[in-house]
């Protein structure tokens, strides 16, 4: 044991190597994201059955932003603008939207919580959202189902907050359990509507939104996806040091001058209307609110500073390429990309859980 | 603010008889810990029944009591961590008020060591005293250098510098406490709070936990631990108090709590006080009371 000593003569030292090892080079693990997913995007783009360059897509973007006069390029032709334009972008930033939020959810979940098998719908916000587009897709109100899918979801979250309260303090155990609660029930009252009244046509459409997709998407998906990941995302994103006080509990985070229950109530409420208009544009997409998380956290460690926007980052351009192959890799039939990123997602967690055997 | 790093080289033996020349402030004194009628209960169950509790400056303080005595409630009451459930409790420290301060400020002057406390996160040993530091910054900034160098000052002070990077998850109990320990120092708190720190702990483990709050104590720092093994209290602690039922039932110096007409009746057992051939401290044995 080192006794107490005069330590001014240690700050040399202590600058000499201020980091984990681990985290060596870590100042360029954020741009290198940016730049991933900027080219993730492009590339994404290209990929399908028409024949276009990044170039061809740059094209369309800056006719589209009326930047093509300025920069002197000619307008793509009417069917590969479309392709671009109205197909394949909006589908590919509502993915990228999609990955980004779900995985920040995923991480805010999972600290808040400390339940390593969290994931952005563990309050019943799926099952919720699920019920209520199944209702309107089975009386066939289609129109109505971005609406449906977010009221779902936060009428599951408020009946799973509601009886967890009920029974005491909001403690992450009383929490689950009431979510588990809410959405076994939601589950069954989706099966039952099914099986009650769906029919061969809309069969099909439910199963896939039950999936998760976003073969549909527009530039509404885009833009009520994207506002609600770059707003309430980022607002998540920034509670690192606040995340990281719930590392040892939460008698540890009151000690360390954390207003607990306040946090716990706004944390959850915003991951809850997050992941509501996700889910309202997308279906109930698995796996990516779980691993990404977990997989990050080989990288940057259990701190939450690097952690939530890298997650973020990489969970955006994780979703686009799982689309993608989603699209493609049964062409010219498509899976809803809840398929593809289960079977991607539930080999790597069991590749997580392999190496995280000796740890844990 | 007690700064560690300026404290003289020669810390007091930790076990000799050298430590009783401690400040002794009364139970009414100005300076430590003091509180008074602290209440605290769950489902109308009351749990602590107006404790009135003080720790002295610079000395280690031994909370002690059987299980459901009230000792784990009363450090977290102490801490901020639950309310007292009744407004006429005062918890004074240095003679300030520590329930009219903010959370972030309180964590400042005082820290808790839990009892057990574990996190499944793949987390280094310098990120976990790093914690420590989060009431000491804006909430939306990172480490800065300083924090860095408090984060490895207060591993040093547990002599855990040389394990910063290895993963908490790896450490041995004894190792992982003195973790826990460093995390709160990081705080740079006045007044340290400490759940059974020697739980679970190997006894070379136990008396390297009661080094580092004796030179806690030493540097200034007022400590006090609930503490189950009554011989390792009368061993370390300057101070100790006595709770059962919720109630104090004796608080004092070691010579004057410690002995079988006090402990008898609040543990059911029979008391032999010896002495300690090398310390001359007290040895607690017991036997059945029947």
């Amino acid at each position: 044991m080192t006794a107490l000593r005069t330590r001014d003569d240690a700050p040399a030292a202590a600058g000499a190597r201020r980091r984990a090892p681990v985290r060596r080079g870590a100042a360029w693990w954020v741009p290198a994201s940016v730049a991933a997913l900027v080219v993730t995007v492009l590339v994404a783009v290209t990929v399908g059955p028409a024949d276009l360059s990044v170039a061809d897509v740059w094209r369309s973007v800056a006719t589209h932003l009326g930047l093509g006069g300025v920069l002197g390029l000619e307008p793509l032709g009417a069917l590969q603008d479309g392709m671009v334009w109205q197909l394949r972008l909006p589908r590919i930033l509502t993915a990228a939207a999609v990955g980004a939020g779900l995985a920040v959810c995923g991480v805010v979940m999972q600290s808040l919580t400390r339940n390593p098998l969290a994931d952005p719908y563990l309050l019943g916000l799926s099952s919720g959202a699920s019920l209520g587009a199944v209702l309107v897709l089975v009386a066939g109100w289609t129109v109505l189902l971005p609406v449906a899918a977010f009221g779902g979801a936060v009428a599951a979250l408020v009946a799973a907050l509601a009886l967890a309260g009920a029974v005491g303090t909001l403690s992450p155990s009383r929490t689950v359990l009431a979510g588990l609660a809410v959405s076994q029930l939601a589950a069954a009252a989706t099966s039952f509507v099914i099986f009650w009244s769906a029919t061969g046509d809309s069969y099909r459409e439910i199963l896939s939104w039950l999936m998760g997709s976003v073969a549909g998407a527009t530039w509404t998906s885009v833009a009520v996806a994207g506002v609600a990941t770059l707003v309430l995302g980022t607002l998540l994103a920034s509670t690192g040091s606040v995340l990281d006080a719930f590392t040892f509990g939460d008698t540890a985070a009151s000690a360390l001058g954390v207003d607990v229950a306040r946090v716990r109530w706004s944390l959850l409420v915003g991951v809850a209307l997050l992941t509501g208009a996700l889910v309202s544009q997308s279906g109930s997409i698995g796996f990516v609110g779980l691993v990404l998380p977990h997989a990050v956290r080989l990288l940057t460690g259990a701190r939450h500073r690097l952690l939530l926007p890298l997650s973020g980052l990489l969970g955006a351009s994780f979703l686009v390429w799982a689309d993608t192959l989603a699209r493609t890799v049964l062409a010219p039939r498509e899976l809803p990309v809840g398929i593809v990123t289960a079977a991607v997602g539930a080999p790597v967690f069991a590749l997580l859980l392999w190496r995280g055997r000796r740890t844990a | 603010m007690t700064d560690l790093r300026t404290t003289d080289a020669t810390p007091r033996d930790a076990t000799g008889p050298g430590h009783t020349g401690v400040p002794a402030a009364g139970p009414s004194g100005t300076g430590g810990l003091d509180a008074s009628r602290v209440s605290w209960s769950v489902d109308g169950r009351l749990v602590l029944d107006g404790v009135d509790v003080t720790a002295p400056p610079g000395a280690v303080s031994g909370l002690l009591g059987p299980n459901g005595s009230g000792k784990s409630t009363l450090l977290r009451v102490l801490a901020g961590v639950r309310a007292p459930s009744d407004d006429a409790a005062g918890i004074a420290f240095d003679g300030t008020d520590l329930r009219t301060l903010g959370r972030r400020r309180r964590a400042r002057v005082l820290a808790l060591v839990e009892q057990d406390a574990a996190t499944d996160l793949p987390l280094t040993v310098l990120d976990a005293v790093l914690l420590g530091r989060i009431p000491h910054r804006s909430l939306l900034g990172g480490d800065s250098a300083h924090d860095h160098d408090v984060a490895r000052a207060a591993l040093a002070t547990v002599g855990m510098e040389a394990f910063a990077d290895r993963a908490v998850a790896t450490l041995s109990g004894g190792e992982r406490q003195r973790v826990h320990m460093a995390r709160a120092l990081a705080q740079e708190p006045a007044l340290i709070l400490l759940d059974e720190p020697t739980n679970h702990l190997d006894i070379a483990a136990q008396l390297d936990a009661m080094r580092v709050l004796r030179r806690l104590a030493d540097a200034g720092v007022t400590v006090l631990a609930a503490l189950h093994d009554l011989t390792l209290a009368a061993q370390t602690c300057d101070h100790v108090v006595l709770l059962a039922h919720g109630r104090v039932v004796a608080a004092g110096d070691v010579a004057d709590v410690l002995v079988p007409e006090v402990l008898d009746p609040v543990y059911g057992v029979r008391t032999q006080v010896l002495t300690h051939p090398v310390t001359g401290r007290p040895v607690l044995a017991f036997t059945p009371r029947d």
